[in-house]
């Protein structure tokens, strides 16, 4: 019962009237924040920082800066999936699994149960992952804990498996597409020894081709980009991302859809939401698995909510009878990774507070900030400083509550922006994107890349490849990469490690359960749709022979 | 994202008490690029932000710091990075010492760390031996015995290859006559949750990085590759006390990118010795067992000097470099 005297005092502490006020007006500003392309919750908390300590100054309540910048970051996770479903460009890195079908939903005309979904969903998620928080978690960061380098790869495996599905039907297109992710993921500096790979001409060979082409002085105009090379800042991932989801799939509606004038007939009124609200019935499995696996990945602290919302979305549409539905506008698939992502942020904050460890790059802003306002995190952080983590603990649920209140009652203003011209929300939405772009790496090369993306992904889809796989490995590639190695070094090279449970990794004869486990489920995963694949097309040809 | 930043700004102003309107040639003109050679949670990555957090909370810079972690390859990436940036005077790094391994091992980053600014060192880390409470372990000597014992399946974790925690690992292999395996990781951060995880054997983490697992008595300190024993640690020994002759330290130094102008140069100096007399920052060096004063300009640059010499020594000797 101590925790419940404890959660009580804190949401008391929460709903003063400070504290309230900072938290309506954090998730109004992560909202936005959310919403804008390039934009995202750390973009939102690193800038709003030196606010903090304006609030510190003016309250003697500990909890107060952090409230509101929790606030944001909650704010971010629903506004994220505004920009997906009004205009099809992910609003930032967390929400690119909820254009995948909330952008069908608005093209059918359902924007506003797509918006009422995804508010829903995030509260239901936040609100879930918030219960765990609270009743476990010493106990959760103790499983954190357990997983290590092979466990986490194993993770990554399955991530990837669950992905085989996420393509449609068509297996080795899916198998090239994450392949091609892979490949964009090994570009840069190798994160193990700090080669340089794939970089694309570095001086010698640019001095080549100067003096190829017969410029004069070629020794002198050379780096003429970069020395080490062209590539070497590695490719980022929401530069895939806005590439494929805005300008790939822009062009792609101006080619399907030449002589439409408005991209949709939103209608909007207290009813419709209502019927939206009603509606999540359809949605509830979506949900249930956003919120239960975006929490469990939130709190290892290789993920985050990225991942998390990408992984809910590949499993609900597995796990789904009737997986063609997806990417078509199903509820669930909006669902799944806006439950996930907001499960996800509110468990990335679990290893970040009792762990010291960043799971996701807003909670390393937040880490910094707790620093400065003479906080320590790590494993005696709920034991040795009570009156600040039950008020945020507190905050969370109430954070929530605001937000999709808030979220429900911006609705009207966000279908507006569906009800311009497509030809004026066209230009727009290439403008965002390059914008967006710009301003997430503060660099034009990227910026092109980003246009080339597009055109790529424009012609992938033409082609009938499926596109998220790939994306989802551009994600997951180089942390996958990272702990495949370092799982390797460990076992000298030997793969028993992810899937021989009696595997000595120490020296001690332990049994190592969790890696074999995940491995195999993964395994299995992978094999069954392509068996079951090869299976159809042999009878295929079989019955047209 | 500018305007947002400019409103913000607004925001800050608020809380810049003593704005710094000190008459300086150099002002900048827009939010500093504030590089981090490492990866998000490590002692490296925990002190930029906490000087970003200081800087903003002292307001004393017109223009906001924003760091970005550019964790790849044992800083080659943001080695490389600073090499090529476009606008060197709003463009800063938090080094360790991998600025003087990394240009050593990759020459064809083409970099020379003397052409970097000197703007300020902030304070010299420690290295002490971390291993497991569960490995029953209690002192170096015990130590040496199991890791002996077990060879290639004890692990080291540390934080990128060839550097500061390889280097120490390969001291302790070449002159105990152990096989430690060592592996390397992003961040200081995740060496220590997996240490606390028994994924690993052993750490040769800073204080700044172990200490919350420390706190919970999760972890325990050996032995220390100071000169003298750490006030935060009185029990532990030094490595010189046991009869090696070996200490080590970790620069914990600010740099301007390769072509910052002087005036710059001079302006963020200012900057970062202002962060350094704060008392946030004082605080912050003794809980966390920094040693080391502030240095800058020539001062700093002829530290660099040397210690780049010392680790060409050291990684010869390891057989890293020929």
């Amino acid at each position: 019962m101590e925790i419940w005297d404890a959660l009580y005092q804190g949401i008391w502490i929460a709903l003063q009237p400070h504290n309230l006020g900072l938290a309506v007006i954090g998730v109004v500003v992560g909202l936005f924040v959310g919403a804008l392309p390039g934009l995202g919750s750390v973009n939102g908390v690193a800038i709003l920082l030196p606010f903090t300590f304006v609030i510190n100054s003016m309250t003697a309540d500990p909890a107060s800066p952090m409230i509101f910048l929790a606030a944001i970051y909650y704010g971010a996770m629903y506004g994220g999936a505004i920009s997906s479903i009004t205009l099809g460009i992910p609003g930032a890195s967390t929400a690119v699994a909820t254009t995948f079908d909330g952008r069908p939903m608005a093209l059918k005309g359902d924007a506003d149960r797509a918006l009422v979904t995804a508010a829903i969903a995030s509260f239901i998620g936040g609100t879930v992952a918030t219960v765990f928080f609270t009743g476990f978690a010493p106990f959760l960061s103790s499983v954190a804990l357990d997983f290590g380098n092979p466990e986490i790869f194993a993770l990554m495996l399955l991530a990837f498996a669950t992905f085989i599905g996420l393509g449609g039907d068509d297996i080795p297109k899916t198998l090239f597409s994450i392949c091609f992710g892979l490949l964009l993921a090994t570009v840069g500096f190798d994160q193990i020894s700090g080669e340089p790979r794939l970089v694309f001409m570095n001086e010698r060979e640019q001095t080549a081709l100067l003096t190829t082409f017969g410029v004069a002085d070629a020794e002198a105009s050379v780096p003429f980009f970069d020395s080490v090379g062209w590539f070497s800042r590695g490719i980022q991932f929401l530069v895939l991302a806005i590439g494929v989801y805005g300008i790939g799939e822009m062009i792609w509606t101006i080619n399907a859809s030449r002589y439409k004038i408005t991209m949709t007939e939103t209608q909007i009124s207290f009813k419709r939401i209502m019927r939206g609200i009603i509606g999540m019935k359809d949605a509830w499995k979506g949900t249930t698995i956003g919120s239960l696996l975006g929490f469990f990945v939130g709190i290892l602290p290789a993920a985050g909510a990225t991942p998390g919302s990408l992984m809910s979305y590949g499993v609900t549409k597995m796990t789904s009878r009737n997986p063609k539905s997806y990417g078509q506008g199903n509820p669930d698939g909006v669902a799944a990774p806006e439950a996930a992502n907001n499960s996800a942020s509110t468990g990335a904050m679990l290893p970040m507070m009792t762990l010291g460890i960043p799971g996701s790059p807003t909670t390393a802003v937040l880490l910094a900030g707790m620093v400065i306002w003479g906080l320590e995190p790590g494993p005696r952080l709920f034991e040795d400083r009570p009156e600040f983590v039950w008020p945020l603990i507190g905050s969370f649920y109430i954070s929530n509550i605001i937000a999709v209140l808030v979220n429900l009652a911006f609705i009207p203003l966000f279908l507006w922006v569906l009800r311009m011209p497509f030809t004026i929300l066209a230009p727009v939405i290439f403008v965002l994107s390059i914008v967006g772009t710009y301003a997430a790496y503060d660099n034009m090369f990227d910026v092109w890349l980003m246009v080339l993306f597009g055109i790529g992904a424009y012609l992938l889809r033409i082609l009938d490849y499926p596109l998220a796989p790939a994306v989802l490995a551009v994600v997951l590639g180089a942390t996958a990469e990272e702990k495949l190695r370092q799982a390797l070094l460990l076992s000298d090279g030997n793969f028993e490690v992810f899937y021989n449970p009696f595997f000595d990794r120490d020296g001690k004869g332990q049994e190592w359960w969790i890696a074999p486990i995940t491995t195999w489920i993964a395994v299995i995963l992978i094999t069954m749709p392509i068996i079951l694949w090869l299976f159809r097309k042999v009878r295929g040809q079989h019955n047209e022979a | 994202m500018t305007i947002l930043k400019t409103m913000a700004m607004g925001a800050a102003a608020l809380s810049m008490a003593f704005a710094a309107t000190t008459a300086s040639a150099f002002e900048p003109s827009k939010p500093i690029d504030f590089v981090i050679m490492a990866g998000k949670g490590g002692g490296a990555d925990k002190m930029a932000r906490l000087m970003q957090a200081i800087v903003e909370k002292e307001g004393l810079a017109s223009k906001p710091l924003v760091p970005t972690n550019k964790s790849g390859g044992s800083g080659a990436e943001a080695l490389s990075y600073m090499n090529g940036v476009s606008d060197p005077d709003h463009t800063i790094m938090v080094t360790l010492n991998s600025f003087f391994t990394t240009p050593l091992r990759q020459p064809g980053l083409k970099v020379d760390i003397m052409e970097f600014a000197p703007v300020g060192r902030m304070a010299e880390d420690t290295f002490l031996l971390w291993v497991h409470k569960d490995e029953g372990i209690k002192d170096f000597d015990a130590f040496l015995a199991e890791a002996k014992k077990r060879g290639g399946k004890w692990v080291m974790g540390g934080t990128g290859k060839n550097s500061e925690d390889n280097i120490i690992t390969d001291f302790l292999n070449n002159n105990f006559d152990l096989e430690i395996k060592y592996i390397p990781y992003k961040g200081g951060g995740a060496v220590a949750k997996d240490l606390a995880g028994k994924q690993i054997q052993s750490s040769v983490n800073n204080p700044s990085e172990a200490l919350g697992f420390y706190e919970s008595g999760d972890v325990i300190p050996l032995v220390a590759f100071t000169d003298e024993r750490l006030p935060l640690f009185p029990d532990v020994p030094t490595l010189k006390e046991l009869g090696g002759d070996f200490s080590y330290f970790m620069q914990r130094s600010v740099v301007g990118a390769p072509g910052m102008s002087a005036e710059a140069a001079a302006y963020y100096t200012q900057l970062f010795r202002g962060v350094y007399k704060s008392a946030d920052w004082q605080e912050y060096k003794s809980s966390k067992s920094l040693m080391g004063d502030f240095m800058s300009q020539l001062d700093l640059a002829d530290y660099w000097g040397t210690q780049r010499d010392r680790h060409t020594t050291i990684l010869k000797a390891s057989g890293a470099i020929k």
